[in-house]
């Protein structure tokens, strides 16, 4: 069922330059050329009758409801699959249209229940409005017949229900499955009367290949396939436009409301990142924001082993004020800092970091970035000059050649994925360099031209050999280098990449790729057309993760991959903010827009904002806040929406250095593992409850609206402000929109943002100022940001973490798409259904040699710790490497990691951890002790504080 | 790189990243090289990580802190002036 708010044009837009002018009914209209007569039609406000056609889908002509009548046409052609010619004259209506869509409605209605006035779709069903349109009121066929009306219901999937009784086989779920999403799940099963919906091979939904993204629900022109939330509450009366708060895609959504009440999240055709498409998270797991866990009180307790003691917002705020600034005198202006969420908004991030720099007085302020794309801002902003991606997501549909590199963007960045999809459907080649076979690898109607399976830890190795290729075989596009970069660093990397021992041949023995498959993908993606790389946190999460950012830049500009539409370097940031929180100037070292610290000029604009001096030398980022804790110099920490506490690498040494602290301040949803050591808990609000901005991974700013009154009874920024006023330092805010005015005001690549124009835009893509008043989509165009692009040298050096007789196999991690990094949120909804625990992914070969069979506990140590998952066997991890999601805490993957870190961000290296696993019959101790942790710090909390 | 058999937060820790630090410049030209890594510790070390492998550096521990960076923090050390006023934050107003 479409949104309530949308109307629908019938097929999808054409963007034409050269317009065609055509006569409807009498009117004159004037549309792009490709544009079909129904969509030209619908635009001059003329409705034609359709049910198969949507303008979200390609055209498909199968209803025979849209029929017209045009002048020097035989019969009655299909006004959707007609496209506009100049000149052309169409009659919508006449008698003979109008008997052939009544007898058309009849047949429908033949086979059809009659039990609209308790249908979940009664009165927004496009049935039931055709057959009011065409003035059906009869049906001479009867209803005795053979018909489809006792047809059961697929109730499997959580969150929507499949009613076959209702369907009316117009295809359009199968077509969203296909176009939209790209898993081509659904068939029409037979033929003619038989014909019928089938997911798989006619498996309930959950059992089959669908990944629940919702679009067949949104396509369905009845109540076939309606959500679940409809059929129990009823429609919405009225809709909000607002972000996705799960992943760096951003979609826009429309949250249609009852009331303060969600019904459901539709996603908004006219977002600009998403188009109208979702996945499973953002459309259906927003269950966690009423889930029994989350905490609605605000609580205090002087140490970590005393039960919770709820208090006003007064006496906490009171309370974690006077031990900021007890501990501040007692050891020293640096002994606190804080945590930026990016979970929360940039208005909420821009604050928390005023707070310490301003209000604590130092720069120990730090986000999650660190542990992610920290990499990517070092790397690009010191070869390009912007920390940040260069593309818009549309620039993918330019795209020749698409670079995946150590990323699983079907898993992790859904929606954009299907985009990618869509291109790749289109012709575009493919290149996959992950040390595991991805899904994008083989998927229905994609095929990777080379999936290179490098082991883990060995990217620059990597690179530098595609580099190589490159270099010595005459593939660089000299023009663009002597152009636009400098050219005596393009020389020395040159040299370094072409040297010997950087081919392929050499480099075989430590990437584990064989060369004839480097030399190809290089050559691809060198010389067949416009190349686009995108990547993950398998290359940032890397001890040379900075370095091989580098290394991507380098390969890009060396072969004229920058600057355009269809190619460039795109980070896959992986959370809904992380950008923006980075943005709002998060890091130790750098206020808004990257600017360092110790730049004087940048320092005395805040200065003069704010009214206070500040620091110009970096603080602490969260590695080194640990270690100072340990050292027993750094005492306390606010930290909002991070859970440093299951996220970060070596658990164990994490919870010894909260352990170390005095006081721990967590703003958050639910009682997560950070707050099990923390003193005072602030409950957070979510994204549902407040207003602000996002910033995506394509730096683009979105608007966050508030749909419903904060259960809390604050909004995050609220929070932080009390706090700020508690500890002296005043904050005034009345609402967000001024918060942003002063980001706007303090930052000149953001100077033109404001809460007006993104009403009016919809979202904008910094840099947004006067030089560029409605964004930028494509950056370093003519020019990179800091003049010529440079080319940094990226020698390999391997990590420190070897394996060996011990320890013989390698541990990477990643993500799936039903739950979302720590789990916070998607373990708190019917996601679990999918993916219930974190398992470990080993080959047949590794599990043979170990005697592990498929669904088996196997204990997994490293040199930091043991842990013990279950066991999955399969191929699409190679011999010598394992893999592990991260989405459960008791399932301690963050215990195995090490401290081992980029070397210039300190991002840890996830995805190399030296392990064995062995079969097992019982929990590490380590998960014995979480448990007896977990269960005494729960006991801890009085069932008052949580949400009713 | 960074941590590695090293206890976190301890000078070694320092030694240990200031390798990595100059490992990754150490393709430069030796004097380019010297200045990157000066110039990244002071971008992104905080004043005290650098104070504390400067002490440890001059009881004449953290032998095996590679020539490079030994230099570039030399040269640092040479280029700071003595610590002086700096500002207060409001909680410690």
């Amino acid at each position: 069922m479409q949104s309530i708010a949308e109307k629908d044009l019938g097929t999808p837009a054409r963007t034409s330059a050269k317009m065609v002018t055509l006569t409807i009914d009498d009117r004159e209209v004037v549309v792009p050329a490709g544009t079909s007569v129904l969509r030209a039609a619908a635009l001059a406000g003329i409705a034609i009758p359709k049910l198969c056609a949507t303008d979200q889908l390609e055209a498909f002509g199968s209803c025979r409801l849209c029929l017209v009548q045009i002048a020097g046409m035989k019969g009655m052609p299909a006004s959707c699959t007609t496209p506009v010619a100049e000149g052309m004259k169409v009659a919508t209506e006449n008698k003979a249209i109008a008997d052939v869509r009544r007898g058309v409605m009849e047949l429908y209605i033949s086979d059809h229940p009659l039990d609209c006035l308790t249908c979940p779709a009664n009165g927004h069903c496009e049935l039931q409005d055709m057959a009011g349109v065409v003035g059906l009121r009869e049906v001479r066929y009867g209803y005795e017949g053979a018909n489809h009306l006792k047809a059961e219901k697929d109730t499997s999937n959580p969150y929507f229900t499949f009613d076959p009784s209702k369907c009316i086989v117009c295809s359009r779920c199968v077509r969203a499955c296909d176009e939209q999403q790209g898993t081509f799940a659904l068939t029409i099963q037979a033929r003619g009367f038989e014909s019928k919906v089938s997911a798989s091979q006619d498996d309930p939904f959950m059992d089959s290949e669908c990944v629940s993204c919702g679009a067949c629900v949104q396509a369905c022109p009845t109540a076939t396939l309606t959500e679940n939330s409809v059929i129990e509450k009823g429609q919405a009366e009225h809709s909000v436009i607002t972000t996705c708060a799960y992943c760096g895609v951003g979609c826009s959504f429309r949250a249609e409301m009852k009331g303060e009440e969600i019904v459901r999240m539709v996603p908004n055709k006219d977002g600009h990142a998403n188009h109208g498409h979702s996945c499973v998270k953002g459309r259906f797991a927003i269950g966690y924001a009423t889930h029994p866990d989350r905490i609605v009180k605000p609580m205090i307790r002087a140490k970590i082993s005393d039960p919770w003691r709820e208090v006003s917002w007064e006496e906490a705020i009171g309370y974690a004020a006077g031990e900021l600034k007890r501990i501040q005198a007692k050891y020293g202006r640096d002994s606190i800092g804080g945590i930026t969420s990016s979970r929360c908004t940039n208005e909420e991030t821009y604050l928390v970091q005023k707070l310490v720099r301003a209000g604590f007085g130092n720069n120990n302020v730090d986000t999650c970035a660190r542990v992610c794309h920290s990499p990517t801002g070092y790397g690009l902003k010191n070869t390009m000059g912007e920390s940040a991606g260069t593309q818009a997501f549309d620039s993918v549909m330019q795209a020749d050649v698409i670079f995946v590199i150590g990323a699983n963007p079907t898993d992790g960045h859904p929606v954009f994925a299907s985009q990618m999809k869509r291109r790749l459907r289109q012709g575009a080649r493919l290149i996959v360099a992950d040390p595991r076979r991805i899904d994008l690898v083989h998927t229905p109607h994609i095929e990777a031209d080379y999936h290179l399976p490098l082991r883990p830890g060995t990217n620059v190795a990597f690179i530098n050999s595609i580099a190589h290729v490159v270099v010595t075989e005459g593939l660089v596009k000299e023009d663009f280098v002597r152009e636009r970069c400098e050219w005596d660093s393009f020389e020395k990397w040159r040299a370094l990449v072409g040297d010997p021992k950087y081919s392929p041949e050499a480099m075989e023995s430590v990437t584990g790729v064989p060369a004839a498959a480097v030399r190809g993908a290089a050559r691809l993606y060198a010389t067949g057309g416009n190349g686009a790389i995108y990547y993950g946190l398998g290359v940032t999460e890397h001890s040379q993760g900075s370095t091989m950012v580098m290394g991507i830049a380098n390969l890009a500009m060396a072969t004229g991959n920058i600057g355009r539409e269809g190619v460039g370097v795109n980070p896959l940031r992986g959370q809904n903010n992380v950008q923006g929180s980075c943005d709002m100037g998060s890091f130790p070292h750098e206020f808004t827009a990257y600017r360092h610290v110790s730049d004087d000029a940048v320092r005395h604009s805040f200065e003069a904002a704010w009214g206070v001096p500040l620091r110009a030398e970096p603080g602490l980022r969260i590695p080194n806040m640990f270690e100072a804790a340990l050292d027993g110099d750094f005492k306390a920490l606010y930290i909002e929406g991070e859970d440093i506490g299951q996220s970060d690498p070596n658990t164990q040494h994490v919870t010894a250095a909260l352990s170390a602290m005095e006081c721990i301040i967590v703003q958050d949803l639910f009682l997560n593992e950070t707050a099990k050591f923390a003193h005072v808990f602030l409950p957070g609000s979510t994204f549902l409850e407040k207003d602000g901005t996002f910033i995506n991974a394509e730096r683009r700013c979105s608007r966050v609206r508030r749909v419903m009154k904060p259960k809390n009874g604050y909004a995050d920024w609220e929070i932080t402000q009390l706090l700020s006023n508690a500890v002296g330092f005043p904050m005034n805010y009345r609402h967000a929109s001024e918060i942003m005015d002063e980001i706007a005001r303090l930052t000149p690549t953001m100077s033109g943002i404001s809460f007006d124009l993104l009403d009016r835009l919809g979202s904008v893509q910094w840099p947004c100022n006067a030089e560029h008043p409605e964004g930028t989509p494509t950056m370093h165009v003519g020019t990179f940001v800091r003049g010529k692009g440079k080319f940094l040298l990226t020698e390999y050096v391997p990590t420190n973490e070897r394996v060996n007789v011990k320890y013989p196999l390698i541990l990477t991690t990643g993500r799936i798409l039903s739950q979302y990094n720590v789990g916070a949120q998607t373990r708190r909804t019917p996601n679990v259904q999918w993916h219930d625990e974190d398992r470990l992914e080993i080959h047949p070969h590794d599990a043979e040699e170990r005697g592990v069979a498929e669904g088996d506990w196997v204990g997994i140590a490293s040199r930091a710790g043991e842990t013990v998952m279950r066991a999955q066997v399969t191929d699409r991890v190679q011999p010598g490497v394992v893999y592990c999601t991260f989405h459960f805490p008791d399932s301690g993957a963050n215990v195995i990691t090490t401290e081992n870190s980029d070397w210039a961000t300190n991002c840890p290296e996830y995805k190399v951890t030296a392990v064995e696993v062995t079969r097992v019959s019982q929990p590490s101790e380590w998960q014995k002790r979480f448990q007896e942790f977990k269960k005494t710090q729960e006991a801890l909390v009085q069932p008052d504080v949580f949400v009713k | 790189m960074s941590g590695g058999a090293h206890t976190p937060g301890s000078a070694e820790h320092l030694v240990a990243m200031a390798n990595d630090i100059g490992n990754y410049f150490r393709p430069q030209e030796r004097e380019e090289a010297i200045a990157g890594i000066a110039n990244h510790i002071k971008r992104y070390w905080t004043p005290r990580m650098r104070q504390k492998l400067t002490a440890y550096l001059a009881q004449g521990l953290g032998g095996d802190l590679d020539e490079l960076p030994r230099a570039a923090i030399d040269r640092l050390n040479d280029q700071t002036p003595a610590a002086g006023n700096q500002p207060a934050g409001a909680a410690a107003r």
